[in-house]
């Protein structure tokens, strides 16, 4: 019946579409494919040229090849690359474990139904659809070591007035803390959709066999929710790796005035849009890339284990 | 829909998506719209409010694209670099990035369009600001707006403690000492301290002393005992009499301190004047006094500078309508009315003019500057940025109270060494 059909409509077009519907899988694929291609591959290739040259000023003028040079030039800076290295390394390890410990613990607070947890949800949610720009520009203005708002509580309970970001020595950890208050409330919202997912039964045998509450959440309930837990924290470590807009509205470029907040990101941003050295730029944003690859590489092995 | 008609649904969209794709890939000028870029200056409020009065004339629509200072230079390297053509008109600060952005080779020459107006009158602008725009005799934008680094300071505060306004650095740092003694809520003195924005508005301090960026023989001039001794005294003035986070202050933030009422004096641009003197933004209106700069131990030198200028984009496809339209912007009749709104510009037919707004205090130490004055507020390098970087680390260790000499020798040595590579290209 099927050749009847064919044979009795057989339009101009149907010979290119019997060939499109024998390879679907690629002509499907391509608009992503060119996609890809075009914006990730070429400028990843294009960057990778650039590193090997000294380009400076600007991207159309003739430059040289210098090779290593610039690789070899970043890795020996002491002043800037190595202490941006573990500004971000600090930066992203205590700003997720905050925000993992306190996401879990919340989570599974606001896991049982009670009076007003719907709207307690919502509010918690709120630092999360803030525009970090302007989330940046509001914390600044509460930290204001003169005026701002946190100084005067300070006065009110009789402490005395801090720097907060504007003292070198407490700006990372002040915006450590920024970043919690926004990012908390997204490891909540990924650990309570892991935690309602969870099956009662287990919980029901550890009450019965006279488990504490911590023994049943340690020994029931984590394990259940490592897969979670770990896609969280992947997110997360991803995200505050490359924290930019926070550090750069508050600090401006360079990370402030002793580079107290200059991360890697922050770095790379000065090198490629204040001082136009883009060999270096591109040479920074590939030691960076690779980075992010380990560090990656390591937290999805740790989740496929984890599945297993 | 059958199975077969989804399919071929499916492809036409998936090429539909990837021609949009495509498409947005190309773009295009238009020769009856001038694109313009500027910053938020009080230039751009006073000048461009009038921008119909020039659609009519000319028959051209202007569109304006306004940014803050630092987006306008990160935009613009951004788009010259990928060689834009949808900007026609752009703001540029000339001692900046004239000429590197002609190394880049993204300035049209206006040379020709510049000479041959009589009546726009290139030879009525100051020979100072044609310079600074002028790369190899040709003509690379034209100047908007000066500036000159004044001292800004307390009316009444200085009258509560029976001062004279301060002539000398070593008077103003008696004022801010006694000032500070009798207020409890006053700091003494308030500048720039972040690093790189800190550089320009002590260069005043730094030249004042005797001192300057570079040494005669081209190497760094600031491990000398005059700079030394002028970077001692603005980080020890910050320390001692600024307030509290001064290392990351630009002019916005200590402008707000200042017309909060909490700072007796303040060194800076007068081109920002109106910030302290408009009543809407400052609680010290009516008690603001200009001074010229006070003198060092080798006289009163503070920055003239030309601050910024329009220039054309090579990539720009309209060059006719982009002159058109600064012939029109920095003619003198604009020139003008940008004065009466608080901004000094380079023509010298304006200087002549009587501007009422102004405060007679103010416009006698634009005067007194404008002659004793120096032409650059920072090193005059190509790459600039990296520049105030290395000049303006010893400021945040001084203001800090850490060793400031270990400090210069360190930038000295930097900056020598910079010097050296720029001096290759």
């Amino acid at each position: 019946m099927s050749t009847a059909l064919t044979s009795r409509r057989r339009a101009p077009w149907q010979g290119f579409s019997d060939w499109a519907n024998r390879h679907r899988k690629w002509v499907l694929a391509t608009p992503a494919i060119v996609f890809v291609i075009a914006l990730m591959v070429l400028p990843l290739l294009y960057t990778v040229v650039l590193s090997f040259t000294d380009a400076e000023g600007s991207i159309q003028r003739a430059f040289d090849f210098v090779w290593f040079e610039n690789y070899l030039s970043i890795l020996s800076d002491t002043e800037r690359f190595w202490p941006a290295v573990w500004r971000t390394a600090i930066f992203t390890a205590v700003a997720v474990a905050l925000e993992m410990t306190i996401g879990t613990a919340v989570a599974l607070l606001l896991r049982r139904p009670f009076l007003g947890r719907g709207v307690i949800r919502v509010i918690m949610l709120l630092p999360l659809v803030a525009t970090p720009v302007a989330v940046a520009m509001m914390w600044l203005l509460i930290f204001e070591p003169t005026v701002g708002f946190a100084n005067q509580l300070l006065g009110w309970l009789g402490i005395p007035a801090q720097g907060w970001i504007s003292d070198p020595s407490t700006a990372l950890p002040t915006l450590m803390l920024v970043d919690v208050w926004q990012w908390t409330p997204m490891v909540i919202l990924i650990l309570l959709a892991g935690l309602v997912g969870l099956p009662e039964e287990q919980q029901e045998a550890a009450r019965i066999d006279g488990a504490s509450s911590w023994q049943r959440f340690w020994h029931v309930t984590l394990p259940m929710l490592k897969t979670t837990v770990i896609a969280a924290l992947l997110l997360r470590s991803i995200d505050a790796m490359k924290t930019f807009d926070l550090l750069y509205v508050t600090k401006g470029t360079g990370g402030g005035s002793a580079h107290e907040v200059e991360t890697l990101n922050i770095y790379a941003y000065a090198l490629s849009f204040d001082y136009n050295e883009y060999g270096m730029a591109a040479a920074l944003v590939l030691l960076y890339f690779l980075l992010i690859v380990i560090v990656l590489a390591v937290l999805t092995v740790r989740r496929k284990e984890a599945q297993r | 829909m059958s199975v077969r008609n989804r399919r071929v649904w499916l492809l036409g969209a998936s090429i539909a998506t990837g021609a949009m794709v495509l498409a947005g890939c190309s773009g295009g000028g238009d020769d009856d719209t001038i694109y313009v870029s500027v910053a938020n200056h009080p230039w751009t409020d006073a000048v461009l409010a009038n921008v119909d009065e020039f659609e009519a004339e000319s028959g051209l629509t202007v569109e304006v694209t306004s940014y803050t200072e630092d987006q306008l230079s990160q935009q613009l390297n951004v788009r010259l670099n990928a060689n834009a053509d949808d900007i026609d008109v752009m703001m540029v600060r000339p001692l900046q990035e004239i000429r590197t952005f002609d190394r880049n080779g993204w300035l049209a020459d206006l040379t020709e369009q510049a000479a041959g107006d009589q009546e726009w009158d290139w030879s009525d602008f100051q020979e100072g600001p044609r310079d600074s725009v002028t790369v190899d005799e040709r003509v690379l934008g034209v100047p908007l707006a000066t500036e000159r680094e004044v001292l800004y300071y307390r009316t009444d505060l200085l009258e509560e403690a029976g001062l004279e306004v301060p002539e000398t650095l070593e008077e103003l740092e008696e004022a801010a000492r006694t000032i500070q003694e009798q207020n409890d809520d006053v700091f003494g003195f308030v500048s720039r301290g972040a690093r790189a924005a800190a550089v320009t508005q002590f260069s005043s301090f730094l030249y004042s002393y005797g001192a300057d960026w570079e040494a005669e023989d081209g190497s760094s001039g600031i491990g000398t005992p005059e700079a030394r001794e002028a970077y001692t005294f603005y980080t020890d003035m910050l320390r001692n009499y600024g307030p509290p986070g001064v290392t990351n202050m630009s002019w916005p933030e200590a402008m707000g301190i200042f017309t909060q009422g909490r700072a007796a004096f303040y060194t800076e641009a007068d081109s920002l004047y109106t910030n302290a003197t408009d009543p809407s933004n400052s609680t010290v209106s009516d008690t603001v006094g200009f001074a010229p700069f006070p003198a060092g131990p080798a006289g009163s030198h503070p920055t003239n500078v030309p601050s910024w200028a329009l220039s054309v984009p090579e990539s720009s496809t309209n060059h006719e309508g982009a002159w058109e339209f600064i012939r029109w912007a920095t003619n003198q009749e604009n020139t003008l009315l940008a004065q009466e709104n608080g901004v000094i510009g380079a023509r010298a037919s304006a200087w002549e003019a009587e501007v009422p707004d102004i405060p007679e205090d103010l416009a006698e130490a634009q005067r007194t500057s404008a002659e004793v004055g120096v032409g650059y507020s920072h090193p005059v390098v190509l790459n600039v940025s990296r520049a105030r970087d290395i000049v303006g680390e010893p400021i945040v260790t001084g203001i800090e109270g850490g060793d400031i000499e270990a400090a210069l020798d360190t930038a000295d040595q930097a900056f020598t060494e910079f010097l050296a590579e720029e001096n290759e290209d």
